[in-house]
């Protein structure tokens, strides 16, 4: 046993203090809004066929937020995150992984599970809390999970996947798997004590994790500003002996190539990188949110002009890869889609009683079997009450 | 058969866990190369590798948020907190993660192989902050199972039934007995069972429940009694969740009287769900109030640790109190 707790480093005899300015944090740019590239540009590794799944994904992300913010209006389902104007970072980040890789995501990141195939009755099922739903129903709308898919469940709780992830990388690697664990979460989420100690432990455990930080400007509607004094998220990565890199969030180029070298890191050196991708929430924080009160119409518009999902269609016309009718052929048959997938999730029923109890423990414990009769015994007296689940037992 | 005290047994159940699963990982705070603070861990990182025993860093939530990652990624870990009194800051990573992971996904995913092992209790000249008892916190989260040993034989055959255990288990171990606890323990494997209380030794006219160190003291009660003709049954409850009520209320309805000793504070401590949950299923056979004898509602004292403590004169008091009603 033996450790070297000093680094070497000059030695002065006059007081130097050290900041942020001795540390300078590049941008990765790829590609320019009219869909040109920068000279010079290292491209992701990405033929027709990934460039198109990759388009197609974002086009379906952009429609099921208008549409599912819009059903939220109507009052159909009740709650909704949208993540207008920063799609590229989750799409991307997914397109630069392999299908082995887990991702643990924060909840602005559907995305990403959109690249993986999650269906969109998977979506719906979901959101309507239907017995269908892979999640029995039990969270708010858009706390999605995949076994299948290698996608974990979202909890509410912020940052908490960050542990998680480093613990869950460190699994893959002592069994020898090829595959890493990639971690989403916001700059707002970066404050929270995990982040801290999930960045910390998997410098020091070496797990393959790729920790990705969406920084979007916001959380909720306290500015970065107000989040943070450092140089982004990306100074925290140097601090605690992590490659990081910061990337332009909206160009889909930059961020896959940023995920792909990194997932290659990460793999060979079994060692954590940080991506921070910069963005901007041009949506609210959710349907319950409305940020006229604490943001300019000026500030707004200046992001709109990055949309990713534009830059990446540029960049597909200019390719020959896409043309104006097969845009508007794929926006008008999702858009159909997701209304028919509304109309029919919304009619399932709800799950069946019995789950209230299930999967509390791999299985219910006797209490919780007697807890169960006295709730069904109830409902059988006050059908009226409980019209989900009455009648139906 | 062998003499063990009550961390060789830990150790030893450790070691067995280990060798049987080579996804099964011990870790946290100094439990590496030195064998934690204890020494539970003594010679683990030797026989199976820095990669599968091995010193965290001082972060408890980093500490549990990575032992859920592990354990939803099915490896089998470990994770040692080095006293309990340090655990809250990995409440969050305990009651509303790997309590709710399961639940919360519809069994897509689940942290059933994590297994938490943490120094609890006092008696020990240990003051606020190296004796408390956080039992009843975590028996108030459904998805966690909570389990306390009593002596070395209980301590190997229930942690090794709580790492096979397809559920989060928190696994407290009693300090104080770690050890001045010495018994005959099978070198071999064995299990006892999750969620059962004991029946340590049989009575008419009242029933002893308590749990982990609690134990000692609770018998050293009853022997008192015995000498003052009242005959104790006395209970090891073994498993704080979930709670074997049918044991409990079967004795209850034969002695028709009940006690319950806990080293942690009176108010809202388990002794008071029991008391609760006893009274509804016994009340007809009930022939004087439940009694609680625990800690007083303060902080854990350090000079005056004596006074504070639910010891065995307490007990016995409360005893002749219960059955002389």
């Amino acid at each position: 046993m033996s450790s070297e707790p000093y680094p070497d480093g000059p030695v002065v005899h006059q007081p130097s203090f050290i900041d942020g300015s001795s540390v300078e944090i590049p941008e990765l740019k790829i590609l320019k809004q009219d869909g040109s590239v920068y000279a010079g540009s290292d491209l992701p590794t990405m033929d027709q066929t990934l460039a198109l799944k990759v388009y197609k994904t974002l086009a379906f992300h952009r429609v099921l937020d208008e549409r599912m913010v819009a059903s939220q209006r109507q009052g159909r389902v009740s709650f909704y995150m949208a993540a207008l104007g920063e799609e590229a970072a989750s799409v991307g980040g997914a397109a630069g992984l392999q299908p082995q890789d887990m991702i643990m995501s924060q909840y602005r990141e559907q995305g990403a599970l959109m690249f993986r195939g999650f269906s969109l009755e998977n979506f719906m099922n979901q959101m309507f809390s239907n017995k269908d739903d892979l999640g029995k129903g039990r969270q708010m709308p858009i706390h999605y999970g995949s076994r299948e898919l290698n996608y974990m469940t979202i909890s509410s709780p912020l940052g908490t996947q960050i542990p998680q992830a480093t613990g869950y990388a460190y699994g893959q690697k002592l069994q020898g798997l090829d595959a890493v664990t990639l971690c989403y979460f916001g700059e707002g989420a970066a404050s929270e004590g995990d982040f801290h100690a999930g960045l910390n432990m998997a410098a020091v455990q070496a797990a393959p994790v790729i920790f990705f930080c969406r920084n979007n400007g916001y959380a909720i509607s306290t500015p970065s500003d107000e989040q943070y004094k450092g140089n982004g998220i990306a100074s925290r990565g140097v601090g605690y002996g992590i490659k990081t890199i910061r990337v332009d969030g909206n160009d889909i180029l930059a961020v896959i190539k940023a995920t792909q070298l990194a997932r290659e890191y990460a793999l060979a050196e079994n060692a954590p990188v940080l991506i921070e991708a910069m963005s901007y929430r041009l949506g609210a924080h959710s349907t319950s949110d409305d940020p006229s009160g604490y943001r300019t119409r000026e500030e707004e518009e200046k992001w709109q002009a990055n949309d990713p999902i534009l830059r990446m269609k540029n960049w597909l016309v200019a390719q020959a890869w896409w043309n104006e009718q097969q845009e508007n052929e794929l926006f008008e048959t999702l858009r159909a889609k997701v209304l028919a997938a509304v109309k029919v999730s919304e009619k399932i029923d709800k799950p069946h009683i019995d789950t209230l109890i299930t999967d509390v423990y791999d299985s219910p414990s006797s209490q919780l079997i007697a807890q169960l009769e006295q709730v069904k015994a109830h409902v059988k007296k006050y059908p009226q009450a409980y019209p989900f689940t009455a009648g139906k037992f | 058969m062998a003499q063990m005290n009550m961390l060789q047994a830990i150790n030893n159940a450790l070691d067995i866990a280990m060798a049987e699963d080579k996804n099964t990982l011990c870790f946290g705070e100094d439990v590496g190369h030195f064998g934690g603070v204890f020494r539970a861990t003594s010679g683990l990182q030797d026989k199976y590798g820095k990669l599968r025993c091995f010193n965290t860093p001082l972060v408890e939530q980093g500490i549990i948020g990575f032992a859920n990652g592990l354990a939803a990624q099915g490896s089998r870990p470990i994770a040692e907190i080095q006293f309990a009194d340090y655990i809250f800051p990995a409440f969050d990573q305990i009651v509303n993660e790997a309590a709710k992971f399961r639940y919360r996904s519809g069994n897509e995913f689940n942290v059933g192989k994590l297994t938490v092992r943490t120094p609890y209790g006092g008696g020990i000249a240990g003051g606020l902050y190296h004796s408390q008892s956080p039992e009843a916190y975590f028996a108030h989260t459904p998805g966690l199972k909570v389990v306390v040993p009593r002596n070395p034989y209980q301590a190997k055959g229930l942690l090794l039934a709580s790492i096979r255990d397809d559920n989060p288990v928190i696994f407290f171990e009693p300090k104080r007995l770690y050890r001045a606890s010495v018994g005959e323990v099978p070198e071999e494997d064995y299990q006892l069972p999750l969620g059962k209380a004991e029946v340590v030794s049989e009575g008419t006219d009242i029933t002893l429940l308590a749990w982990g160190a609690q134990m000692e003291v609770l018998q050293k009660a009853a022997d008192l009694a015995s000498n003052d003709g009242i005959s104790c049954e006395v209970i090891d409850l073994r498993s704080i969740l979930p709670w074997d009520i049918e044991t409990i209320a079967h004795s209850v309805i034969k002695t028709g009287r009940l006690l319950i000793s806990q080293e942690a504070p009176l108010t809202a401590g388990f002794a008071s769900e029991i008391a609760a949950t006893i009274q509804k299923e016994c009340f007809l056979h009930l022939e004087s109030p439940i009694a609680r004898v625990c800690g007083l509602d303060t902080p854990y004292p350090l000079a005056l640790e004596k006074e504070y403590v639910a010891d065995h004169l307490k007990i016995f008091e409360a005893i002749k109190d219960s059955v002389h009603f």
